[in-house]
């Protein structure tokens, strides 16, 4: 087919979120209704009604479907190793403390592989943000069981159901000392820029779960429909509970769905906590840390 | 450029090789440190530790070995120079990572103090046994620079040196020390800092628009951003063209891997540091590296009071390996003797470059202490013919 016909002249604005994505590398590898995609728009809108000097933003990612992230935004941006998206941002940001660190990785990527720095990081309440997309499962390989895998849900590796427990996210992030918490499913696209906004705001380890369609390996193999079914399936068994106790939100195969933000106290970060003791300790001798 | 003055301690001092590494890691700009405790490099962390918060640099111990060889990457893209220190075992869970830092090009240093392995083998004694792995333990094809101190100055010296090829190079070096050099103390001398040689980041200065982070401009090393720079720079492990992006196919491949490989092998004479004592002329060459090149010392002695033209020749830079020099000995000398604190490594690379032209005997050890010299008198001995 001739190339002409597909430039067409219209005077349909671009979409405004174009700016914050790479669109030189469009279009993206994520399969048709997976819901990847939705979040990183609603990212996107994050930005655009953010006052963030874009230039200080970075956003990290692992390794997995939602770890190609990094390489659509358009940030200094770094796609990493499988599982330590969060100590390189641990590093990058300790390096260059006016940077806001974003990091964007999946559930099997940040909390099986990674998992160990993920509660070291809530630990620490290093000033970091964690998006992570949980679409219960490992999508790059090929629909493998993953930590957050709801019990009886069958996956590549669990075909005749799971059998282990999952991971309660929000409860793992606020046992280990994540200073916000947040759930949100695909389907709550304003809800989730207006958290993401939050906790870039946040000082410290803020940490949102967003549960995500993987209509390729998870619902097909579940017998769950596409992507759209699995939208309404969140629309329908969604509850907004803001403050919910986080030992109360684990979420079991196709049950009901606690979101909100559940989160939002106070501690010093690393930073500071390290600035604030050594001042104390060795006074004038200490060089306040600035990067 | 001049080291920064705040952290050089300038005069003599008594300590050992761990502590040495710490001051040279300073004098070097290093202001980033990320580490595991592991026996026996523990020591320079632990220096570390004190002396940062003193003079603005940044320590954190990290979980484990893994994060902290990629906390220190995200560091130099933070615009650090960055270090992480080590010994076997974490040094082994560290082989990701250094394929990470050859493939984005990231400049930083591994130090590993060695002890005998394999696994927790000998935690608190010496060996040369990560030898290989330092130049091949990450998967897929890449180059690295790999340096092997023999003292507690040197620990400090080429401490220095291994910033500054890493920088030059962008590519992750490998200090290779042992447990005796580690913990082997003796008298350290620091020069005045503005005596001390810092190659310093080359940055990319050109207009903004313009900018493609990895182009090299027809030469081999592409210069560098660091994040929030205004620049959006993507950084991947996966195969990448000149902008930074993914790009999973063999034409970008073949550019790039052999761009790698060749940055190091093309400047492998520049790069090159050993030190010849009576090797011209010389019968049987005895090549040594780190905490050997001192234990081969009384035997090479021995041997020369007896009437014979024994050489020696000590490697400081062990990886790139320096082929062209070992080809030439191989054509005048008569044989070689490679002692050596592992069964066997080095002296792999010594026969390819003899190339079956005089033989070559490996002196080896199982590592937990030195050798005794006498073995390696008697493997001279042997190849006296
Ligand atoms: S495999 Fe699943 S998670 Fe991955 S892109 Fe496809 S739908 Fe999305």
């Amino acid at each position: 087919m001739p190339e002409e016909l597909y430039e067409i002249e219209t005077d349909v604005p671009s979409n405004t979120v174009e700016e914050f994505l790479r669109m030189d590398r469009m279009p993206h590898i994520w399969c048709p209704g997976c819901g990847i995609g939705t979040t990183v728009n609603c990212f996107a809108h994050a930005l655009e009604t953010s006052d963030l000097n874009l230039e200080k933003v970075a956003v990290v990612s692992g390794i997995g479907c939602t770890g190609r992230v990094a390489g659509y935004v358009n940030l200094d941006s770094f796609h990493t190793t499988h599982g330590r998206a969060i100590p390189f941002a641990t590093g990058l940001k300790l390096a260059n403390p006016e940077l806001k660190v974003v990091v964007y990785s999946g559930d099997g990527d940040l909390t099986a592989i990674g998992g160990n720095h993920f509660i070291h990081a809530c630990r620490r309440n290093l000033d970091m943000t964690v998006i992570l997309i949980n679409n219960f499962i490992y999508g790059m390989t090929g629909g493998q069981v993953a930590p957050t895998t709801p019990m009886t849900a069958t996956a590549s590796t669990t075909p005749y159901g799971n059998f282990e427990q999952p991971f309660n996210l929000p409860y793992l992030a606020e046992s280990c000392g994540a200073v916000y918490v947040a759930r949100w499913t695909a389907f709550h696209v304003r809800h989730i820029s207006k958290a993401i906004k939050e906790a870039m705001a946040k000082k410290g380890f803020s940490f949102i779960e967003i549960l995500a369609p993987c209509p390729t390996l998870y619902s097909r193999r579940n017998k769950l429909g596409d992507g759209l079914d699995q939208m309404v399936y969140y629309q329908e068994n969604s509850e907004i509970k803001h403050g919910a106790d986080t030992k109360t939100v684990g979420i079991d195969f196709q049950s009901k769905i606690i979101v909100g933000k559940f989160v939002d106290v106070e501690r010093p970060t690393y930073l500071d906590a390290m600035n604030d003791y050594y001042q104390k300790r060795l006074g004038d001798k200490y060089i306040p840390y600035k990067g | 450029m001049k080291a920064d003055p705040k952290g050089v301690l300038t005069g003599a001092h008594f300590i050992d090789g761990d502590h040495a590494c710490c001051e040279g890691a300073i004098a070097a700009g290093c202001r980033f440190v990320a580490g595991y405790p592991i026996t026996p490099s523990t020591e320079v962390v632990e220096r570390i530790a004190e002396r940062f918060p003193l003079i603005g640099g940044i320590f954190i111990q990290m979980e484990d070995e893994i994060a902290s060889s990629i906390a220190i990457q995200g560091a130099v893209w933070g615009g650090k120079k960055a270090m992480t220190v080590t010994s076997g075992p974490g040094f082994s869970l560290m082989m990701e990572h250094i394929g990470y830092a050859a493939m984005t090009e990231t400049p930083c240093v591994f130090v590993d103090v060695q002890r005998a392995g394999p696994s927790t083998g000998l935690p608190t004694q010496p060996a040369q046994g990560d030898m290989m792995q330092a130049r091949w333990g990450s998967h897929g094809d890449y180059s690295i620079i790999a340096l092997s101190p023999n003292s507690p100055q040197e620990c400090f010296d080429l401490t220095i040196k291994a910033f500054n090829l890493a920088e030059r190079y962008r590519v992750p070096v490998m200090f290779m020390m042992d447990e005796c050099v580690g913990h082997m103390t003796e008298r350290v001398i620091i020069p005045p800092a503005d005596q001390i040689n810092v190659f310093e980041r080359d940055f990319y200065k050109g207009p903004k628009e313009e900018f493609l982070p990895y182009h090299t401009n027809g030469k081999l090393i592409p210069p560098m951003v660091k994040a929030g720079d205004g620049y959006n720079i993507h950084v991947t492990g996966l195969t990448h063209d000149e902008r930074g992006y993914p790009n999973i196919t063999v034409a970008t491949q073949e550019k790039l891997i052999p761009r790698l490989i060749n940055k190091i092998k093309m400047n492998a004479d520049t790069i090159a540091d050993y030190r010849e004592d009576q090797v011209e002329g010389a019968d049987i060459v005895v090549v040594t590296y780190g905490i050997t090149s001192r234990t081969a010392i009384p035997a090479i002695e021995q041997a020369r009071k007896e009437g014979l033209k024994v050489g020696h020749l000590r490697l400081i830079v062990v990886w790139p390996f320096p082929e062209k020099l070992i080809r030439e000995i191989a054509s005048e000398a008569s044989a070689f003797v490679v002692p050596e604190l592992n069964q066997g490594q080095i002296v792999y690379e010594v026969e390819r470059c003899a190339a079956g032209k005089v033989p070559v005997e490996l002196v080896p050890h199982v590592g937990g202490t030195v050798h005794n010299p006498k073995d390696i008198y008697n493997a001279i001995m042997k190849m006296k013919g």
